[in-house]
């Protein structure tokens, strides 16, 4: 995968930043590009959120049971009102006034900041729920941090999430542990998901300079601070599991934060915002 | 049904449980219906995804239905109507002097 592509689409402001440089720029007040780089940290947030909320969304009528339809539903609903709420904040943030629905379904592939790992596509109910706990157990771990952010704004919006994050890792971990240490066909596929999912985990917990921006003024929470404690719940899930936690994956994926997305990304967007591209501006 | 949880997940079905809601502090749990779970602690989480989405409850009790014994239809005249011309039994056939309260 290229990193040196440039789409002329793509959010621009941070390349210009350089860590502990003045971040005065020719033509751009201070207040401005701060601003601009705390809305693309927020869009990170709310990209997660949003496009794995389409992902676990895809579930409802797929699940092992009607009553599974309704979890995997309630947590997509819960993802979608936190990338709602860190939209509008961007909006806010980075002086252009854009509202929710601009963010969610006028945007390209380029300018979404998600990780690969929630955009992948659905696999079977265990790689579910495997995925699941690793991005539930990040997300409770981020926003318990960020329920102390400078930003009054966001502190409400993660004090908010916090509670909901906590739920999505008792359902997943719920789940881990009851097909791990379950059947030997559940065991297997448990423990296959560990491995399909491990290559995605990194870009998580991988530095970038808009979340150094971001912890350094305040405002955010450094990923690779979150790695250790995320890696210790969730391998004390795997331990009651009967499930070996995988070894170092030989790939990673990268570029979500920069728009670089995997082939899957362009088809989930297609359906996410095909109506409101069909008929713009439509109320109902 | 088999009352080993193990049992509930080999087969496709999961067995029934249901669910009582505590709509808030000081009210009784009421009956809000069934679900189907593999085991206790998924159906208490069920049925926090099923009857308390809306905000209508701050306690949940979920039991096996296998395990309530129920009174049968069948039974209704011998179980019931006895009742009815009691009306002794209701506490209505005593004079509550005039100046004592909350009666």
């Amino acid at each position: 995968m290229s990193s040196t592509y440039e789409h002329p689409r793509t959010f621009s402001a941070p390349l210009r930043y350089v860590p502990g440089a003045p971040m005065n720029t020719p033509g751009r007040s201070r207040q401005g590009l701060e601003g601009e780089l705390a809305a693309a940290y927020l869009l990170g947030l709310a990209d997660d959120a949003l496009v794995y909320a389409q992902r676990l969304g895809e579930w409802v009528s797929r699940s092992p049971q009607v009553e599974e339809d309704m979890a995997l539903g309630n947590v997509a609903l819960d993802l979608i009102g936190q990338a709602r709420r860190l939209y509008t904040r961007a909006g806010e943030l980075d002086g252009t006034g854009r509202c929710e629905d601009d963010y969610a379904m006028l945007r390209d592939e380029r300018e979404f900041r998600n990780v690969h790992l929630v955009e992948q596509p659905r696999g079977d109910f265990g790689r579910e729920m495997v995925r699941m706990l690793w991005f539930a157990t990040y997300q409770h771990e981020l926003y318990t941090r960020l329920a102390a952010s400078t930003d009054q704004t966001l502190a409400g919006i993660a004090a908010k999430a916090v509670k909901e994050a906590a739920y999505h890792v008792t359902h997943a971990a719920t789940w881990v542990v009851r097909l791990g240490d379950g059947t030997t066909e559940s065991h297997e596929r448990a423990q296959l998901a560990l491995w399909w999912v491990a290559p995605y985990v990194g870009e998580l917990f991988t530095d970038d300079e808009i979340s150094i921006a971001a912890a350094d003024s305040g405002l955010g929470t450094l990923p690779s601070a979150l790695l250790a404690p995320v890696r210790a719940r969730i391998g004390a899930v795997l331990g009651e599991a009967t499930l070996e936690p995988p070894a170092a994956p030989t790939w990673s994926s990268a570029g979500g934060r920069r728009g670089v997305h995997s082939e899957a990304m362009g088809y989930l967007l297609a359906e996410l915002q095909h109506v409101a591209r069909s008929h713009p501006g439509a109320t109902w | 049904m088999s009352t080993d949880p193990a049992a509930g997940m080999s087969e496709r079905g999961w067995p029934l449980w249901e669910v009582f809601v505590r709509a808030k502090r000081g009210l009784s749990h009421v009956h809000a219906g069934s679900l189907h779970a593999p085991d206790a602690q998924l159906a208490l989480q069920n049925a926090r995804d099923l009857y308390t989405r809306r905000q209508e409850g701050v306690s949940l009790w979920v039991v096996r239905a296998s395990d309530i014994t129920a009174s049968s239809p069948d039974e209704r005249d011998s179980f019931f109507d006895p009742a009815a011309d009691k009306v002794y039994r209701h506490p209505t056939f005593y004079e509550v002097p005039e100046d004592v309260e909350y009666l």
